[in-house]
This record gives C-alpha cells, sequence and structure tokens, in this order.
C-alpha cells in the first residue's frame, strides 16, 4: 500500500516512473500502441499511459519491480533471460506482465494462444520467436515439470 | 596444442555455448537504467521547437513570449549554435537549430529548457516562427528535374547529393559474350527502425568545466566529436556516456540535434537538462532505409552464369546527408560478393528531398540491390528452365579471392547454406508444384562483419579493449562499444572468460563512456563481435601471458605447460598441483606491478584503392540463405507467410543463443520491410508524415510474425575472433525478395517493389487475369547526365585496385 500525492492530469504512467521513481515501466508512444507500459492492475493488464494516476486509488498495481519476490525472479523472469528473449530489454517489463497474466488464466497455453495474448506489445528485436519458447518453457516449470529447452532453442536446427 | 586464437587442447568451454547475457536479469526485473530513467537534482526538461514546413527561409524567431513564462529557464535558437556538423566529413550539412532555412517536417528551430516537461511544451508552443515558403523536392524524379530551389548550396548540382560511377573491367564485352540478357526496374519503399525506445538524453556541466552526456546513441564516439566541434570546447573536457540502447537498428548512429542542445542549454543554465522525443519525433529523426529505385541489366550464359552486370540506383536522400554518401556506394558494392561477377558497372545517386533525412537502417544500403538481384536472379532461372538454388550454387563466389570490385572475400559458406534450406524445407517437392495460392521461394544474402575502414580518416584502430585485474581476482573489461540489445557488453565477457578460464559471470564489463573506456568506432556495420572481440582476444592473451610467467615461476613449470580453466591456472602435466585465479594474479601483481593491458584491432588493408572504394570492404562477410512458403488470397491480395527456413554462414557462434536471436529478429524485420512497413507521406508541397505512430505506421506484430526454422553454418574464418562473423545484420537481407519470389511461385505475378502490399498484389493479380503481364512495380527510371566512370580493371585483368587516371582515359578515347 503506497499512499502519495500527485497532479491530478498524470498518468499512470507518469505516476509510477516520475513520482514514485519505478522507472522499470517503460514507454515506446504515450499513445497505447506499443505496449511498452503494460501494468497489471487488479491482475488484469492495462496501458499505464492511457490510465490516470487517479483511477487507481484503491487498486493494486503490479509492475515488472513487483514480479520478483526480493531476490528471488518469477519463472517469466528466468526464462526470458536465460533463453534470450529479452534482447534490447526495453519491451521485456511489459511483455512479462502481460505473459504473467496469461499464465495466470491459462497454465497451458498454446502459441496460437500466447500470441493471441501478447499481440498488443511491440517487440522490435526478438522477431518474438524467443519470447514465444520462454513463455512457454516458464509455463511448464510453473506447471511442475522440470523442462529443459529443447535443443534447436539454443542452437538451431541440425 | 594451440589453435588459431591460442587456447591451449582447442576445447572451448564458453565460446559457443548458450550462456545468459551478462546483463539478461537486469533487463528482466526493471532495473537496466535507459535514458530516460536517469533523473539528477535540479535537472531540467527540455523541448525542441520543429518546423511545421518542409522548406521555407526562417524571416524572423520571436522566443520572448517563451522566456517570460514562469518556470522557463532558457531558450536557444539556431544563431546560438551556428557551427555545422554531421556524421560523415564531407557532409557536415546540419545544425542544432535550423540557422536560416528549415528543409523538412520535423526540422528543429529552436531549444527550451523549463522546470517541468509540462512547462517546456507550452513555451515551446509560445515560440513563434515567421518562415517564407519556398518550393518543395518531393521525389527522386523531381530532384533530378528541378534543380531551383536547391535544398542544399552543396553536392553534385542542383538538388543531386551525389553521383558516382564505377566501371570494374569490360562490362560491354562481358554482355557481348551473354546467352541472356535481362533487364529490370525495381523499387524499395523507404522505411524506418522503430525502435521501442524512443532516443533520450541528459547532459550535465559542471563549475569545473566539463561536459557529460547520457544519450542513447549508437555511436557515443561521433556524438563526442560532433559536441566538441559544435560547443567549440576541448573533446577532452566532455564526457559521453552511451546507455544501453532501447533499440538501435541504426537510428541511433548519427549525433543528434536534441543531444547537441541540451549539452549547450546545460551550460548555459548550469542545470542538468533532459529530454525525450516523442514518437512523433522519432519518426522525423528518422535516418531510416533509403527509398531506392534500381535498373539492373545483367548478362548470362545458358548455365546462368553471370557474364556481367550494370547497376543503377536512385536513392532518395530525405533533407539532409547523413550517412548517404556511404549509402549510395552500399547500393553498389556488395552485389559481387556471393555470385561471381566478372564484368560489373555501377552508377548511383542520392538526391535531396524535403523529407526527414535517411541514413542506415540495418542493412544499410544493401537490402534494396540484394531485392533487385534476387529476384531478377529468379526470372533469370525460370527463363533458363534452371532451379533457382541449383543455378545460385553453381556460381558462388570463390571462398579467398578477390571480387572484380576488389572486395577481398574469406570463407564462404553460402552453398552449406543453400544445401540446407533446400533439404530442410522440402524445396524439390514443392518448387512450382504447390497448389495456386500457396507459394515457395528462395533468395540469399551476404554482409560485412564491419566496415573495413572508419567514418573519418585515420589511421588508428577501430576497436580498443582495456583489462584490468585485480589482486583479489576481478577481472574488468574496459571497451567503447554499446550494447543496443544484440550482446556486445556479453561477447568482451565470453571472449575474455575463455582465454582467462574464468567464468563469464566473474567479470565486470564497462562500456561506452568516453572518459573510462578506449574508443571503439559504435554499434553499427555487424562491427562489433569481429572487431571489439578481437580486440578483446588480445588483451586477454596478454593479460594470460604475464599471469603464465608468473604461475610457471611458482610451480617451477615449463611455461608451455600453464593453462588457465575453472578459475584455476596449473600445469597441464600435474593438474592437481595449481593455484586459483585470484592467487595467480597476486603472483603477477607482486612481479609485474598492477596488471593491465590492452588490446586493439585494425582491419588489414583493402585491396580497393579507387576512390569510392573505401565502402564495402570488410574483413569477413556472412552468407544466408532463405526460403519462404507463404499463402496468398487471390481475392484480396493478402500475403501470410507461413514459414521461412533460414542458414546463415556466421563462420563460428560466440554464442549460438544470442545468434539465433539476431537470425529472427532480422527475419522479422525483413518481413516487415516485405509487407507492410513504409515510410508515407503527402505529396506535393506538404510533404508531411502521414502515419508518425506506431499504430498506423503497421509493423508485424506476435499474429504477423512467421515461424523461423534456423540453421547455422560453422566454418569458423581467420579474420574472427575464434573465427567469428557477423549474424545482426546479414539474415535481414534475403527476406524481402524470398518472399517476393513465392508470391510468384503462389499466383505468377510479380512484385518488383517493396512492400508488396494487399492492393499491389491485387492489381498484379487483375492485371495477369485481363491477360497483362502481372507485374507490379516501376518501368522506367529517371535520365541523368552521368560522370564518365572511374575504370578500374579488374584483378582478373592484372588490375591493382587503382583507377585507370582520368587523363590516360581521355587520350585514349
Amino acid at each position: 500500500m503506497t499512499e502519495t500525492a500527485f497532479l491530478p492530469h498524470k498518468t499512470l504512467l507518469e505516476l509510477l516512473r516520475e513520482d514514485l521513481a519505478l522507472t522499470g515501466t517503460k514507454h515506446g508512444c504515450e499513445l497505447g500502441e506499443c505496449g511498452a507500459c503494460t501494468v497489471l492492475v487488479d491482475g488484469h493488464p492495462v496501458l499505464s499511459c492511457l490510465v490516470l494516476g487517479l483511477d487507481v486509488e484503491g487498486h493494486e498495481v503490479t509492475t515488472i519491480e513487483g514480479m520478483s519476490q526480493g531476490a528471488q525472479m518469477h519463472p517469466l523472469q528466468e526464462t526470458f533471460a536465460d533463453l534470450g528473449a529479452a534482447q534490447c530489454g526495453y519491451c521485456s517489463p511489459g511483455f512479462l506482465l502481460a505473459a504473467k497474466e496469461l499464465l495466470e488464466r491459462d497454465p497451458s497455453p498454446s502459441r496460437e494462444q500466447i500470441k493471441e495474448a501478447l499481440a498488443g506489445n511491440i517487440c522490435r528485436c526478438t522477431g518474438y520467436v524467443k519470447i514465444f519458447e520462454a513463455v512457454e518453457l516458464a509455463a511448464a516449470r510453473m506447471r511442475g515439470e522440470s523442462a529443459e529447452p529443447a535443443r534447436e532453442i539454443v542452437y538451431g536446427y541440425e | 596444442m594451440n589453435d588459431a586464437n591460442g587456447k591451449k587442447g582447442g576445447e572451448l568451454k564458453v565460446v559457443g555455448k548458450p550462456f545468459r547475457k551478462v546483463d539478461a536479469r537486469s533487463k528482466c526485473n526493471g532495473q537496466t537504467l535507459f535514458a530516460d530513467d536517469i533523473v539528477l537534482p535540479r535537472m531540467l526538461y527540455a523541448k525542441l521547437l520543429r518546423s511545421h514546413v518542409p522548406h521555407a527561409l526562417i524571416k524572423r524567431i520571436d522566443v520572448s513570449p517563451a522566456l517570460n513564462m514562469p518556470g522557463v529557464v532558457a531558450v536557444l535558437t539556431g544563431k546560438d549554435l551556428p557551427i555545422p556538423y554531421g556524421i560523415l566529413p564531407v557532409s557536415q550539412d546540419e545544425h542544432a537549430l535550423c540557422v536560416n532555412k528549415v528543409r523538412f517536417i520535423g526540422d528543429p528551430v529552436a531549444a527550451v529548457a523549463a522546470l517541468d516537461e509540462d512547462t517546456a511544451f507550452d513555451a515551446m508552443n509560445a515560440i513563434s516562427v515567421e518562415y517564407e515558403r519556398l518550393e518543395t523536392i518531393a521525389s527522386i524524379e523531381e530532384a533530378v528535374a528541378k534543380t531551383e530551389p536547391r535544398i542544399h548550396e552543396y553536392g553534385d548540382g542542383g538538388n543531386i547529393h551525389k553521383k558516382v560511377h564505377l566501371e570494374f573491367g569490360d562490362v560491354q564485352s562481358g554482355f557481348e559474350q551473354a546467352d541472356l540478357i535481362r533487364e529490370d526496374v525495381f523499387f524499395y519503399e523507404g522505411n524506418t527502425h522503430l525502435p521501442l525506445e524512443q532516443h533520450a538524453a541528459v547532459a550535465r556541466f559542471d563549475a569545473d568545466d566539463k561536459l557529460t552526456l547520457w544519450s542513447s546513441t549508437q555511436t557515443p564516439h561521433y556524438v563526442h566529436r560532433a559536441l566538441a566541434k559544435v560547443l567549440e570546447m576541448p573533446a577532452s573536457h566532455i564526457r559521453v556516456i552511451a546507455t544501453p540502447n532501447g533499440g538501435g537498428f541504426g537510428g541511433k548512429s548519427d549525433p543528434f540535434h536534441h543531444e547537441i542542445a541540451i549539452a549547450a542549454l546545460a551550460r548555459i543554465t548550469g542545470r542538468p537538462v533532459k529530454i525525450t522525443l516523442t514518437r512523433e519525433e522519432v519518426f522525423y529523426c528518422h535516418r531510416g532505409r533509403h527509398p531506392v529505385l534500381m535498373k539492373i541489366r545483367t548478362g548470362v550464359k545458358k548455365d546462368g552464369a553471370i557474364t556481367a552486370m550494370d547497376f543503377q540506383s536512385f536513392l532518395d536522400g530525405g533533407a539532409y546527408g547523413s550517412y548517404g554518401v556511404a549509402s549510395t556506394f552500399y547500393t553498389g558494392a556488395l552485389q559481387t560478393v556471393s555470385y561471381d561477377v566478372p564484368q560489373y558497372r555501377f552508377r548511383g545517386l542520392r538526391a535531396f528531398t524535403n523529407k526527414p533525412p535517411c541514413g542506415p537502417k540495418r542493412g544499410h544500403g544493401t537490402p534494396q540491390p540484394r531485392f533487385a538481384v534476387e529476384v531478377q536472379l529468379d526470372k533469370i532461372a525460370e527463363q533458363l528452365r534452371l532451379d533457382p538454388a541449383e543455378m545460385r550454387k553453381q556460381h558462388l563466389v570463390r571462398a579467398n579471392s578477390i571480387t572484380a570490385n576488389y572486395m577481398r572475400v574469406g570463407t564462404v559458406g553460402l552453398g552449406a547454406c543453400i544445401d540446407r534450406v533446400v533439404e530442410a524445407s522440402g524445396w524439390r517437392d514443392k518448387f512450382r508444384k504447390l497448389p495456386y495460392g500457396r507459394g515457395i521461394g528462395l533468395a540469399c544474402g551476404a554482409y560485412l562483419s564491419g566496415a573495413g575502414l572508419p567514418i573519418y580518416w585515420n589511421n588508428m584502430p577501430h576497436s580498443g579493449v582495456q583489462l584490468r585485474l585485480d589482486r583479489q581476482g576481478g577481472v574488468c573489461v574496459m571497451c567503447g562499444s554499446i550494447d543496443i540489445g544484440q550482446g556486445s557488453d556479453s561477447v568482451l565477457a565470453y571472449i575474455v572468460a575463455e582465454v582467462l578460464g574464468i567464468d563469464p559471470f566473474d567479470i565486470r564489463v564497462i562500456t561506452a563512456d568516453t572518459d573510462l573506456t578506449p574508443v571503439d568506432l559504435g554499434s553499427y556495420s555487424s562491427r562489433v563481435t569481429l572487431m571489439t572481440g578481437n580486440a578483446a582476444l588480445q588483451a586477454a592473451e596478454r593479460a594470460r601471458e604475464l599471469l603464465t610467467i608468473a604461475v610457471a615461476e611458482k610451480l617451477s613449470a615449463p611455461i608451455e605447460n600453464i593453462t588457465f580453466a575453472d578459475r584455476r591456472a596449473f600445469d597441464v602435466e600435474h593438474p592437481d598441483a595449481g593455484l586459483s585465479f585470484a592467487e595467480a594474479v597476486q603472483l603477477a601483481e607482486a612481479k609485474f606491478g598492477t596488471i593491465g593491458t590492452v588490446g586493439s584491432y585494425t582491419p588489414p588493408p583493402s585491396p580497393a584503392k579507387f576512390k569510392g572504394g573505401g565502402v564495402g570492404p570488410s574483413p569477413a562477410y556472412s552468407y544466408s540463405a532463405a526460403i519462404a512458403e507463404v499463402q496468398v488470397d487471390p481475392e484480396t491480395g493478402i500475403v501470410v507467410v507461413e514459414r521461412v527456413w533460414l542458414a546463415h554462414d556466421v563462420g563460428r557462434s560466440i554464442n549460438p543463443v544470442l545468434v539465433l536471436g539476431q537470425v529472427e529478429g532480422s527475419v522479422y524485420m525483413g518481413l516487415g520491410e516485405a509487407l507492410m512497413e513504409e515510410m508515407s507521406y503527402r505529396p506535393r508541397r506538404n510533404l508531411v508524415h502521414k502515419i508518425p505512430s506506431m499504430l498506423e505506421y503497421k509493423s508485424p506484430t506476435t499474429i504477423e510474425m512467421c515461424d523461423v526454422k534456423t540453421f547455422l553454418i560453422e566454418e569458423p574464418d581467420s579474420a574472427g575472433p575464434f573465427g567469428a562473423k557477423e549474424v545482426g545484420q546479414g539474415p535481414l537481407l534475403p527476406i524481402p525478395p524470398v518472399i517476393a519470389n513465392a508470391i510468384y511461385d503462389a499466383v505468377g505475378v510479380r512484385i518488383d517493389e517493396v512492400p508488396a502490399t494487399p492492393e499491389k498484389v491485387l492489381a498484379a493479380i487483375r492485371d495477369k487475369a485481363k491477360g497483362k503481364e502481372g507485374r507490379y512495380g516501376p518501368k522506367v527510371v529517371p535520365r541523368v547526365d552521368w560522370p564518365e566512370p572511374l575504370r578500374v580493371p579488374t584483378p582478373a585483368q592484372g588490375g591493382d585496385g587503382r583507377a585507370i587516371p582520368r587523363e590516360a582515359v581521355h587520350s585514349r578515347e
């Protein structure tokens, strides 16, 4: 629970970054087009650049800073890091939170369902492939499977 | 036994392994600080007022309404920063703020610093500018036809920025030997990088006369030089720190207005100043892919062997020089490095137009000609009734050879690349055999592993690495390179860890800080892995040498027996009798003093000695082959790319996961260019960007992205560290032509223009149904008076890389 005073016209994005120093939330357009500023409000993905800070009073907001439990990173953060799903890393917080919400909704999403859930987030580096693979691996681990990435994911096809 | 890189036993423990990037976890938990995340005490916020007219003289600027607003601290206009700059020494044509003329919508004319961003924004809008409109130049054709008004007072006449004409060998005789000569015209529309991170920078000027600039730039060294020039400050008083780039792709490679303007604002206000561009402004900064109109004439024998190629390119450069002279040469440089082209002629023209300046985007000047060459080869193969894969394979450039235009080629894995994708895709069962609406195509590409020459002439190294080892076993690598997401920080750590037998995560990497790190020219031209990698290798080997001497003495073992692995130094004959890595450093420090070593890398001299030969040479070329399978809806013209098989000759993967990521990202970016991405302007007088937003500038989402099957071909090239060549840009090159070729296989129409939007595909399908050609694309190129060619005899003709002196050419005629 955080109590803070801020200018009433500020967006949630500005409130987080400028007033609360939570700079992990990124922006790529500030017009609701790129998904980089995605955060979870009461567990649902929201574009923080399109929401007023005032609108989240009394609601639970999850940002990338809150995705880890202390030093323990979320399984999605681990697989994104290990599989190269974060290249420049600028879109990663938004993707991670959108993926987190997906896996809470559906622990075994198909590739098509992952694409659908992440379609509002743009990444210019990865071509999304490693992101899909990281979500699938994290999903498997969160289901309690001791999954390792397939050989072609890390070395390419033979 | 030592391999080429001095590694004992030859077994690699780090190189070639899928290690996590050294900064990966910070990027996944929000800790990585990008430029806009930096906040300093008393910081001001800046905004740039940009021109809303495309071409005009500035008659008057009134800044007083802004200056009088509460909260406004300073306002600058062009007269405050009168010294021009530009990335290339030959085109110093930009000003931080326009001095007396604006050249495109988005050209900055004033800068404001205020206590907060909202006030800066209001103040910016309070400035009034009186313009006297000039006629505009909207296109290549118009620039060629209209010499007045001139956008710039320099160049090759009128609104022509640059004209070049090079002839290697005797093209005419080459055409005489041909069984088939094809002439085709192609157009490749301009598009932009669209990095997720908007450009941002923070400047601080302290009272002790030192300027620090943090900026999301791919080229801190060139920004450093531009700041020193424009601010008239000694470079030694300026520190540029490149922050991790939230995507670059070439779009953050020029020194930018906003960087210089906030540095000046910090100097006059004595307070830190930040600027973050809006997404719309990022579209105006542009420096993206040049729109290029091309005419290609190729002569071939019946078996597809090329006898001669004559290539013309016309580039729409936009309003400033940027990298444009290099871009122009690049549209003619790499046609020769994949298939043997014995006689070759290139004519290139870059036009100035009143649009945002074009520059380098992933593949810099080479995806456009590659599109033309690969689509034309597909047409040639069909005319000769040859399999396009087999035809290409029969005529590959020989490894370790010099091309007609003096590109020195090392390893060539292209044949292996073609084999791999042909086999994996089931090409032989599918090509020209799939049902109507479904198609398969093939195309190839080649790219530099770093430009052989620096941007400004000098004979110093292109990359430097400094290594410091401390007595507790800590290793710090310092290098001017900047990580733009490709993993260059990690590559430094992997290579040093490999040589010193330690874990890459033990290493601290400090990069892209002009005060702390030796110069690296920047993250462009796919140069970083090869060049910084070689520099890091040298620095690490020098450090290992010092440690080896000290350890050998301590263990009373022969020097050649000492090896480093698993954070230990030991005698290979008595592996148990060894020391920890930290103890080895302590012994060396006791013997030699503080342990610090340096490494540097300079590319080998190029055999191309003619004027213009500075663009194209590289220590090594990477190769790619791609096959795409597509579905085309003949009712709508919508193309869905289902899968791409791509094999890339990377020499050696320093880290295969990162290599795959570059391939997949390149396929993605090529897919966007091939199908949808385009810079689009309102025609004629206004020339305003129609779609400067991420919503309307269409780029592929997760839904449009195709499946990618990647194959890595690893034949180490002696030019690269551990044999590595580039991967960041090359795999993009085959994508636009492979999709065009697959569309033809699917519905029998040629889309000789990028992007292949549904409208174009549908128009071609309808034309074909009416019995017409079934082609969408340009038919003619402008008539131009080309200068006399610079004639360069080819190596086969006994040439030495020099041009025949012009006088000799004239006296012979």
